[in-house]
């Protein structure tokens, strides 16, 4: 089982220096896509590579590389910026390629800066991720001595320029346009699509905004072609895929695994539930995903079939519920942290996601009413794709209305019993 | 035009617009918050939602925003969706989770955009059972009231504040359910457009402190139309009555002129109509109260004026009826302006270039729409605010353009394209003495003296057309901006020059005009704007009075006149000892006016005039563009229009009794008779006798409530109301209630829309024309060639009189007034907020010159006026170039000096004579 | 006000970025390096070096979690309340810290050494409940391990 993006990366040694990244077959794809390839080439390779985006909505690479304006009238300069915020909750993928690998991301996003014609890329760097900070930090310094970064990489006529910039905390900052004007020192709200930031971005210029993830696969698939990549997985959408597993489980954990691995395999890689716990519940791939249940264990983690099971792949990391903990707790707590941090911007988010955190409260401390949960189930509608101005708020909705679904049991227990029926959850 | 359906009906839509404001203009109510027709959409509130269908055959469609889409032919909405329906109706409850619900203590209930829309999406019962976020408010200063609990987060405060604006002191805080809007700390709201946030607000975040003194509900205020007397813009405003007092006034929507938004001087600063220094009797001097009865007053006038030889001090803050009818009674050849010579033959000139028809004069809109702007002299911040704001507008506005041009977005789409523009902007050079806070959005900004700002106007005319005279003389560095300037209106499509006469500078008003010249000979059509100083300075100027210098001449050559002075306090525009001069030859003195002032102690019968709100009148503004505004108040206790009691005299000094009674028209009409250049003037509004389905338009709104109780404590039965015989307007609430003619809409009121937001029910289209067009007559030549149709694109006139470059001296400096938007005017400064915005006197000096004197800011040093020294505090101008001094204009304690005069400044009382180091050349 | 590292390092943070407001929130970032915190009057310094209003650079400020406009203690800590340490146990740990400390989330102990911050998801999902002292983070926290944990923050 090949595993490109986390080959060299262990916890038993130090990440790679620019010299061992070389040594284990680093940069050749940009040596090899600056003498030999097209932008064109790239792009016609990534597309043909059936890459879907990792940061988790799953939209192609190829697709929103092509709807950039290229040619000699596009305007310039334009960026690809790196989304290293990672701050959805639950997931924890991307640090782990950011903190064992850093040359392989510089890497992607060269090659991805050539293959848009990018001037200037980014590195949107989440502020908790100190070690990733200073590695980037160097590893950049690095690739800029070895010629890989500045200009007239490898004695070409294309230069990049690179530079690493460290967020001040709002999970807002993920938003790809969000991102973009966090970037230009504004306010994190997300911006009006179309225009997509492909035509008007960063500073009103062409961008392309990848996750980390996503930025790490093209040196392979620039070095192996679109057929290899497609060939590691298990299913129709290209590559390899870092998994994740956190909560009350033996070992949990990230993991590289073939695209379409399924839930019990990985639950399998994470060791089983640990002792004395079972599987409640899931959320497939962070904290803005539907739930999946026992029920859904053979469902491959891929972005068509995890859809079709009635959730998202979303980041691929899953959080396990398990039976000693309350949902109703559990979804609280996403909640509490949505409503913290929407941004402010649109109505629905901004005043319905602390109503249903208020009421998920008052339902866990067994003073909520049937009504209550009516206005649960209102807010999912009212809060969905479309309703509000970016997807923060309908993310949060996902496992709401799912354990709205699954869990109503425990829902209505906490009616009748009047008290939360777990064992006692402090709660602030 | 688009075919498009909503609820399955088909419309003929404008291209290019919003669903949002095509339905509005259809006339389908669709609520909204964060949309506005001046800031355009954000997509925030998410309460025009509406459904959207591929085709015919979906039946599911997908709820959108309408505000951000953009219709297209043959596109399928629907508004009546119950999905939609749903959404919009639990938008509002959303919005009331946390709303105080304090409508009946709440200034805005009764003209409330959020309970209009709470009403219009049937939201009606509280779900929300925990407790309410709460904030502490802030104290903004004299006009505003901050209520932020009250806040629905709709962003139009810091969209217009901020973006439109440009004012950076208030902002939006903090984030998701804790945004806050306001400043970062309690403080005056530095903006002179704040004001506008009453009516920008949806709710009553922020509201009217002026009113809230004396408050009124809309629906409880007579309300006119009315046109604002600060300066010579003519911004269209409601004025609302209660109780005899004038309440507070609006924006009056004129799509032409100010649009949607008004400055705070004209919003506020009309509290001198409800002053205790009104003249509310008529006095005569040395006389009993009893000697100003009717009988004795007018045998009293009759002597005044009957065989002596009159002449008559006309008013540029006067209606040009009042300056009209005074004109009947003293004779052409014996009327004269309250203006010494110089400001008086610039006024002149001015007039003399609008009426010519060969100057196109543009909008304060046309303004906006321009794609250069070059500003000469001007300081139109303090001078011409809402200009200002054009002004601003058309810089941002020609870079969106652009920008939306090379993304393909439409300019509704606010957010989308101020992320495309980013920090570009549209091409602006503001030249001028002292620096404004225009220069943030100006390519350029140069301080200069007068006279050089005028040699760079005609040295972008030499380099816009070589066969002008060029300014050898000019340096490499200052030919390189001029040669820029050149550029950015040459390449520009419509370029605009602004400047007036506030820098005492005849030079800048040719320069402007010669600029226009040069661009006419490469086929481009430039815009001259020039700013007077008063409401009506325009209406005065077209009638070309001789200056106050002749008057003074006259009377001293022949003493023995009977003088009237119509509403003006010559103390304030003429040095004293020039008016002591006049008014001690003049045999009898009759003074017209609203206010005690130095004027009216002077006089020997003093005749109280109504102010603006307590009569009928037209004035002219910069453009010539004659409005007329209505009466709101019944005038108290003997107060009448200046045009009825000149009607009067007129009558006595005919010797035939009463003068016989006019109506405004007819003054308009017999004006036009005489003057061919006020040619079309009576059209400006609809005549008194004008009936709907022959009925008045009411000044009352129809649930006008208290009318026979609001007299109970003075009177049982319920006395008559006022008639008003002046216009078409009645004190009632009866009358047409239907939508009337533009020049005479009252207020802002439609079925569902209690709010000035009901303004779109009044244009053609948001953000358009009213319908029937906007009121107003436009007297300019261009204009009445336009009508004639014999408009031809002629040339500007071209002037060689180049002005030699400023030298300051060694001892002298050259006195120039520093406008202040605040202080400056006479009688907005009765507002005691806007006095205490007001500076305090002050000697601006610029940095090199105070250096040079070994002075710093606040000490005391002296300048010299009519033989006096005179003391102020220094107040170094920054920028101000060395050799000039600046006063103050209008501000109580200065002497009123000679404006463009050289002055002497000392740094002690008993001090000789200073020579100023850094003008040693 | 600022000192000429803070200034020097704001200048240099301008002159990577297409205009001067662009730098506001890696200018806060410069002041909370030198004092972990910003006070309005360097909001007001701040302001004047990007030529913008105070009004404007705390509309940045006060958007964002990390940039603290109140007096923090010598040092932060950070408790991730997101999904995973809930489930693993967050609270508790938030319980033992509100006993050793005597503060609450938002607050500052009296001797001003720790400030107490709630913190989303710290990315280390697999190390639950896990928590950040400044730069220094620590995984699978038990509450026993609190105390010898701290003092090495004085
Ligand atoms: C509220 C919100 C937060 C997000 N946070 C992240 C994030 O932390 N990292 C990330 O890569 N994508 C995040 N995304 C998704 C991005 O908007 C964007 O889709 C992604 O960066 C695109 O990269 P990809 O095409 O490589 O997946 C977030 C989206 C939303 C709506
Ligand atoms: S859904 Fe609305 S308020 Fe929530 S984060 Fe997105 S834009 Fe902001
Ligand atoms: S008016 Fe359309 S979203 Fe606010």
């Amino acid at each position: 089982m090949e595993r490109p993006l986390t080959k060299h990366i262990s916890f038993r040694r130090p990440s790679l220096a620019l010299e061992e990244y070389e040594r284990t077959g680093g940069y050749a794809a940009v040596r090899k896509a600056l003498k030999q390839l097209t932008p064109e080439d790239i792009q016609q390779q990534v597309l043909a590579s059936t890459l879907k985006g990792r940061g988790g909505a799953g939209f192609s690479t190829g697709t929103k590389w092509g709807l950039i304006p290229m040619g000699a009238d596009a305007p310039h300069p334009k960026y690809l910026i790196a989304n290293a915020d990672e701050m959805e909750p639950g997931t924890f993928k991307d640090r782990l390629l950011l903190e064992g690998n850093p040359h392989q991301l510089i890497e992607g996003m060269i090659l991805s800066a050539y293959a848009i014609q990018a001037d200037i890329a980014y590195i949107f760097l989440r502020w908790a991720y100190r070690k990733a900070a200073v590695l980037l930090q160097q590893s950049i310094e690095e690739a800029y001595g070895a010629g890989y970064l500045g200009k007239h990489i490898l004695g070409g006529s294309w230069s990049l320029e690179m530079h690493l910039h460290t967020g001040v905390g709002r999970y807002m900052c993920g938003e790809e346009t969000a991102l973009l004007n966090a970037l230009e020192g504004k306010r994190a709200t997300p911006r009006a699509k179309p225009p997509f930031p492909q035509l008007s971005g960063l500073f009103g210029k062409p961008t392309i905004v990848n996750n980390v993830e996503t930025l790490c696969c093209i040196p392979h698939i620039v070095n192996n072609g679109a057929d290899w990549f497609k060939s590691l997985s298990r299913c129709a959408e290209g590559g390899t895929k870092l998994y994740g597993v956190s909560g009350k489980v033996n070992h949990p954990g990230c993991w590289e695994l073939p695209m379409g691995t399924t839930i019990r395999e990985l639950l399998h890689h994470a060791g089983g539930m640990k002792n004395g716990h079972r599987l409640k519940g899931l959320l497939p791939g962070g904290a803005s995903t539907d739930f999946l249940t026992e029920q859904h264990l053979d469902t491959p983690l891929d972005y068509t079939s995890v859809a079709a099971a009635g959730s998202r792949l979303g980041t691929g990391t899953i959080i396990v519920l398990d039976d000693a903990t309350c949902p109703v707790g559990f979804v609280h707590n996403l909640q509490h942290f949505f409503a913290q941090e929407s941004c402010g911007w649109c109505t629905p988010c901004r005043e319905g996601l602390p109503w249903v955190e208020k009421t998920l409260l008052s339902i866990e401390r067994g003073e909520a009413t049937p009504e209550d949960i009516e206005l649960l189930r209102m807010h999912t509608h009212m809060l969905g794709p479309g309703h509000t101005f970016c997807a923060l708020a309908p993310g949060a909705m996902e496992p709401l209305q799912s354990a709205l679904h699954y869990f109503m049991d425990d829902f209505e227990r906490h009616l009748t019993e009047k008290k939360c029926p777990y064992a006692n959850h402090l709660h602030r | 035009m688009p075919t498009i359906y909503i609820d399955s009906k088909p419309y003929e839509a404008l291209a290019g617009k919003n669903l949002l404001e095509t339905c509005l203009g259809l006339g389908i109510d669709l609520p909204y918050f964060c949309w506005h027709p001046a800031l355009g959409s954000v997509g925030a509130c998410r309460q025009c939602a509406v459904k959207v269908f591929k085709d015919a055959q979906d039946g599911t469609g997908r709820l959108v925003m309408s505000c951000m889409e953009m219709v297209k032919e043959g596109m399928r909405a629907s508004v009546s969706d119950k999905d939609a329906v749903a959404f919009r109706a639990q938008v509002i409850e959303w919005l009331m989770t946390n709303h105080p619900h304090d409508c009946p203590v709440c200034d805005e209930g009764g003209s409330c955009h959020l309970q209009d829309m709470t009403v219009m999406t049937g939201h009606d019962y509280r779900r929300f059972r925990y407790k309410k976020r709460t904030y502490e408010n802030q104290n903004l200063g004299p006009f505003l009231h901050h209520e932020m609990n009250r806040c629905i987060q709709c962003y139009r405060c810091v969209r217009f504040y901020h973006d439109y604006a440009g004012g950076k002191d208030l902002g939006v805080f903090a984030a998701h359910n804790h945004v806050y809007f306001g400043r970062e700390t309690s403080g005056i709201l530095e903006s002179p457009f704040s004001g506008n946030l009453v009516e920008v607000c949806p709710t009553g975040v922020f509201t009217d402190k002026l009113l809230k003194e004396h408050y009124t509900r809309k629906w409880d205020l007579a309300s006119a139309p009315s046109i604002c007397q600060h300066c010579s813009l003519g911004c269209n405003i409601f004025t609302g009555e209660r109780y005899g007092r004038l309440r507070q006034i609006t924006n009056r929507y004129n799509s032409e002129v100010n649009g949607y938004f008004l400055c705070d001087k004209g919003r506020f600063g009309y509290a001198f109509v409800n002053d205790v220094n009104r003249v509310t009797r008529p006095l005569l001097r040395n006389q009993t109260i009893e000697a100003v009865d009717e009988a004795p007053l007018m045998k009293t006038l009759r002597e005044m004026l009957s065989g002596e030889e009159l002449i008559g001090i006309g008013s540029p803050r006067a209606s040009i009826e009042s300056n009209f009818s005074l004109i009947q009674l003293v004779g052409r050849d014996n009327f004269y302006q309250g203006l010494p010579e110089y400001p008086a033959y610039l006024s002149g000139k001015v007039a003399e270039l609008v009426q010519s028809g060969a100057l196109y004069v543009p909008s304060l809109k046309e303004i906006e729409a321009s794609d250069a702007v070059l500003v000469l002299g001007e300081d139109i911040w303090n001078t011409a605010p809402v200009m200002a704001l054009a002004v601003r507008q058309a810089v941002v506005r020609t870079a969106a353009a652009q920008a939306g041009k090379q993304s393909g977005l439409p300019a509704w789409h606010d957010l989308a394209v101020k992320e495309a523009t980013q920090e570009k902007k549209g091409f602006l050079a503001n030249l001028t003495v002292c620096p404004s806070p225009l220069d943030e959005e100006a390519a350029f900004s140069l301080r200069r003296a007068p006279d050089t700002i005028a040699r760079l106007g005609f040295a972008i005319a030499h380099a816009i057309d070589p066969s002008l005279p060029s300014l050898p003389d000019i340096s490499t560095a200052m030919r390189s901006i001029v040669n820029s300037i050149a550029g950015a209106l040459r390449s520009a499509q419509h370029p605009v020059i602004i400047s007036g006469v506030s820098c005492y500078n005849e030079g800048l008003i040719k320069a402007a005009c010669t600029i226009a010249a040069a661009l006419h000979t490469i086929g481009l059509r430039a815009g001259v704007a020039y700013v007077l100083p008063e409401c009506n300075s325009m209406g005065l100027a077209l009638l070309h009075a001789p200056s106050f210098d002749n008057a003074t001449a006259r009377v001293l050559s022949k003493p023995g006149v009977t003088a009237i002075i119509l509403e003006a306090d010559i103390y304030r525009t003429v040095a004293e000892k020039e008016a002591d001069a006049f008014f001690d030859a003049c045999k009898h003195i009759i003074v017209l006016d609203s206010m005690h002032n130095r004027t009216t102690q002077k006089a020997h019968a003093l005749l109280p005039a109504a102010a603006f709100a307590e009569t009928d009148g037209t004035i002219i503004n910069y453009e010539a563009r004659a409005q007329q505004y209505f009466q709101v108040l019944a005038p108290q206790q003997d107060i009448r229009a200046s045009w009825k009691w000149l009607g009067k005299l007129k009558g006595l000094r005919a010797a035939a009794g009463n003068g016989q009674q006019v109506h405004p028209d007819e003054i308009l009409q017999q004006l036009e008779q005489a003057l061919p250049a006020f040619k079309g003037i009576s059209r400006v509004a609809p005549s008194p006798d004008f009936r709907v389905h022959g009925q008045p338009i009411p000044r009352d709104p129809q649930r006008y409530s208290g009318r026979t109780a609001i007299l109970a404590n003075l009177t049982v039965s319920e006395p008559r109301p006022p008639q008003d015989t002046d216009s078409p307007l009645a004190f009632s609430m009866e009358g047409y209630p239907g939508i009337p003619p533009p020049a005479l809409i009252p207020f802002y009121w439609a079925p569902g829309w209690n709010s000035n937001q009901s303004v779109s029910k009044y244009q053609q289209e948001p953000g358009g024309a009213l319908r029937d067009g906007d009121p107003g007559v436009l007297l300019s030549g261009q204009a009445v060639l336009r009508l004639t149709g014999e408009e031809k694109p002629t040339a500007p006139p071209l002037f060689m009189d180049i002005p030699e470059a400023f030298e300051a001296r060694e001892d002298r400096w050259l006195l120039l007034p520093q406008v202040h938007l605040f202080g400056s005017d006479e009688l907005s400064s009765y507002t005691p907020g806007i006095r205490r915005l007001a500076p305090q006197p002050y000697i601006g000096l610029g940095e090199a010159d105070a250096t040079a004197l070994g002075v710093i800011e606040g000490d005391d040093i002296f300048v010299w006026l009519e033989g006096k020294a005179c003391s102020f505090p220094l107040a170094i101008r920054k920028g101000l170039c060395p050799g000039i001094t600046l006063l103050p204009m209008g501000i109580p304690g200065i002497p009123v000096p000679q404006w463009g005069s050289w002055v002497k400044i000392t740094l002690s009382e008993d001090a000789e004579e200073i020579r100023c180091p850094s003008k040693i050349f | 006000m600022l000192s000429d590292a803070e200034i020097t390092a704001i200048n240099h943070e301008i002159s990577l970025v297409p205009h001067k407001k662009a730098a506001v929130i890696e200018a806060l970032k410069v002041i909370l390096q030198h004092r972990h915190w910003v006070s309005d009057e360097c909001v007001e310094s701040v302001a004047e070096l990007l030529e913008m209003s105070p009004a404007e650079v705390d509309s940045v400020a006060s958007f964002y979690n990390l940039i603290f406009r109140k007096p923090v203690g010598r040092h932060v800590i950070h408790l991730c309340d997101s999904i995973s340490c809930y489930v693993m146990g967050y609270e508790e740990l938030y319980q033992a810290l509100q006993q050793m400390l005597d503060i609450r989330f938002g607050e500052t102990d009296t001797d001003g050494r720790f400030t107490l911050l709630p913190n989303c998801c710290l990315g280390c999902c697999d190390h639950a409940p896990a928590l950040m002292i400044d730069e220094d983070l620590y995984q699978d926290v038990k509450p026993g391990q609190l105390k010898r944990m701290l003092k090495k923050y004085s």
